[in-house]
């Protein structure tokens, strides 16, 4: 039984817990034991194993198998805070800070039982899309060496795809879940804004930030969905609205869903890969009854431009926190302001310096209402395309990214072919919007590719459904060969 | 529009990030690449769009102003890099 536990679902772990078939420490040994064997990976950025073993064997002396995730070892993006457990958000800046409090979705997954592995790896603040920008170094992608895993949630990403945890939490603030889920042939789910709160999660872009899921399939993902999400009083844009049971409730009948398909998705340069998953996904969809319906939303090309001023102007201002004085890493200066300006010289990398900058520049005096209020504009129309839109469909269908996972170091010195990754993801956090992406195929080279499944706001329920059946029609099946375990 | 060295150094002094000469350079050139793909948003008119600021349609709730957590003095101290286990410390400020 051992040596395949890694192997199986959420739902499978679960029932075998249920049914005692499989002890939680058994459980959490077996992950922690593929996770000692995985460090070529890097997923982890803390681990807090011998503490898990611990809560694994209390969990079993007086098990309650009515929690939803019954003595259930998960690892979780280092951007959620832990009490006693420290957090970095990938940065050197909070090298050393150690939360005295916990994050409210981390909570929800601890109050269902299950039991922390540790800290995953992601871009410093979460601002990357191939979890280059980490303080403490790149993640291999487990589908093949020298290949980022996508990012910022790439630690997440790799630890599900490499099955170093069954599942886990990441956070998508331009598409942080879904193109790391796509690039390694896992399910990553962005909720609505205001589904999940974000007490207790490092901020980076406030109105943009969502914490999700992510997982080996969509019932997992569901289940998972099913916990996090809380209304909240400690966030202010928490949303009080009828949650659904999201795992109890799937339904794979789709029949008659009206399913839009965008005609702007279809970028400029889009490899014929994407195009022809695209196809075939729009097959998939029809084989499962779905209607489907071409589409305009015809501002999309505006997002990603929009988006680059929006986030680092939220940026700039969630990070002036970091001044060396309350937490984190100080720098020595002569004076205050040198030793402000020393301490986030050499505490930021490369890229939230730069995120900075671009964000003070535009809320800065005599060019706020050139780009700032411009941006919150078109971010209006932006939205404004996807209410038009959903007067006649239930949902969208488009790829995750416009590219399979690409080559470490490929794109790092340019930041601005790195940001297009970002080009089919972005345009829903801008609109709030809740969107899916499923494992859906694979490029020449044999990397995963994915789709995206964009919703209504607060009907996770109905694109976690149509996943489920296009999941069953498509039958991906993840090529994972061990290749960094000797 | 193109970002100068001289902006750079004003951006520099308004984000409290220190900046050599070298790195200055360097942010120069990604910032100006950064701008302009973000002046594509010029070729639409938005004179009377409503700003977005929220995409959650509700309004703020209030609530009372209480006192919720007491007595975490030693809580919010514990990170700081420096402090005298009452208040946080930072270089002087006063002559």
């Amino acid at each position: 039984m051992m040596s395949n536990i890694t192997t199986q679902s959420l739902t499978s772990l679960v029932d075998n817990i249920k049914n005692k078939e499989l002890s939680s420490e058994e459980v959490t040994k077996a992950f922690i034991e593929r996770s000692e064997k995985s460090k070529e990976l890097n997923s982890y950025i803390s681990e807090d194993f011998s503490n898990a073993i611990d809560k694994a064997k209390k969990f079993d002396q007086n098990p309650n198998f009515d929690l939803k995730l019954p003595g259930i070892p998960i690892a979780v993006k280092d951007l959620f805070c832990t009490e006693n457990v420290r957090t970095t958000a990938g940065s050197k800046i909070l090298e050393n800070f150690v939360p005295t409090y916990e994050s409210t979705v981390t909570q929800n997954i601890w109050n269902e039982g299950a039991i922390l592995l540790g800290k995953l790896n992601c871009d410093e603040f979460a601002m990357g899309s191939s979890n280059e920008t980490s303080y403490y170094g790149n993640v291999q992608n487990p589908i093949d060496k020298g290949l980022v895993p996508g990012g910022s949630s790439g630690g997440s990403a790799a630890a599900v795809s490499g099955q170093l945890t069954p599942i886990t939490i990441g956070t998508d603030t331009g598409g942080s879940i879904r193109q790391p889920a796509s690039f390694t042939g896992t399910v990553g789910l962005k909720p609505t804004y205001g589904s999940c709160s974000r007490y207790g999660i490092v901020a980076f872009a406030s109105s943009l930030d969502q914490a999700g899921p992510m997982a080996q399939n969509v019932k997992d993902c569901a289940l998972l969905q099913e916990v996090i999400s809380t209304y909240d009083k400690k966030d202010s844009t928490s949303i009080d609205f009828k949650r659904n049971q999201y795992s109890k409730e799937l339904n794979k009948d789709i029949k008659g869903k009206k399913i839009g398909i965008p005609k702007e998705y279809r970028v400029d340069g889009m490899p014929k890969e994407i195009e022809d998953l695209w196809q075939k996904g729009i097959q998939y969809a029809k084989d499962c009854g779905a209607e489907i319906i071409d589409i305009s939303l015809p501002n999309t090309s505006y997002a990603l431009p929009t988006y680059y001023i929006v986030a680092p102007a939220e940026a700039s201002s969630n990070l002036a926190r970091y001044d060396g004085v309350k937490y984190g890493f100080r720098a020595k200066g002569e004076n205050l302001i040198d030793m402000y300006e020393k301490t986030r010289s050499e505490g930021f990398g490369a890229e939230v310096q730069r995120r900075i900058m671009i964000g003070t520049y535009v809320l800065s005096s005599g060019y706020y209402d050139a780009y700032y209020l411009k941006a919150q504009k078109v971010r209006k129309l932006i939205k404004n395309d996807f209410d038009e839109a959903y007067k006649q469909i239930d949902a969208i269908l488009t790829p995750s990214t416009p590219s399979s996972a690409f080559k470490i170091g490929e794109k790092k010195d340019d930041p601005v072919s790195m940001y297009l990754n970002d080009v089919f993801t972005v345009p829903v956090n801008l609109a709030g919007l809740p969107a899916i992406s499923i494992p859906a195929g694979h490029d020449t080279a044999g990397y995963p590719l994915g789709l995206q499944i964009i919703g209504k706001a607060f009907k996770e329920q109905e694109i976690l459904d149509v996943a489920y059946a296009m999941e069953e029609k498509i039958g991906f099946k993840n090529k994972i060969t061990d290749w960094w375990i000797k | 529009m193109t970002i100068d060295l001289k902006t750079i150094k004003h951006i520099s002094k308004l984000s409290r990030i220190s900046v050599d000469e070298q790195k200055a350079q360097k942010l120069a050139g990604d910032l100006n690449s950064i701008f302009e793909f973000i002046e594509k948003l010029n070729e639409l008119k938005t004179d009377n769009v409503e700003p977005l600021t929220s995409v959650a349609e509700t309004t703020l709730k209030f609530r009372s102003d209480e006192i919720k957590s007491e007595n975490i003095r030693e809580q919010i101290i514990k990170n700081s890099p420096e402090d005298n286990e009452d208040f946080f410390v930072v270089p002087k400020v006063v002559e």
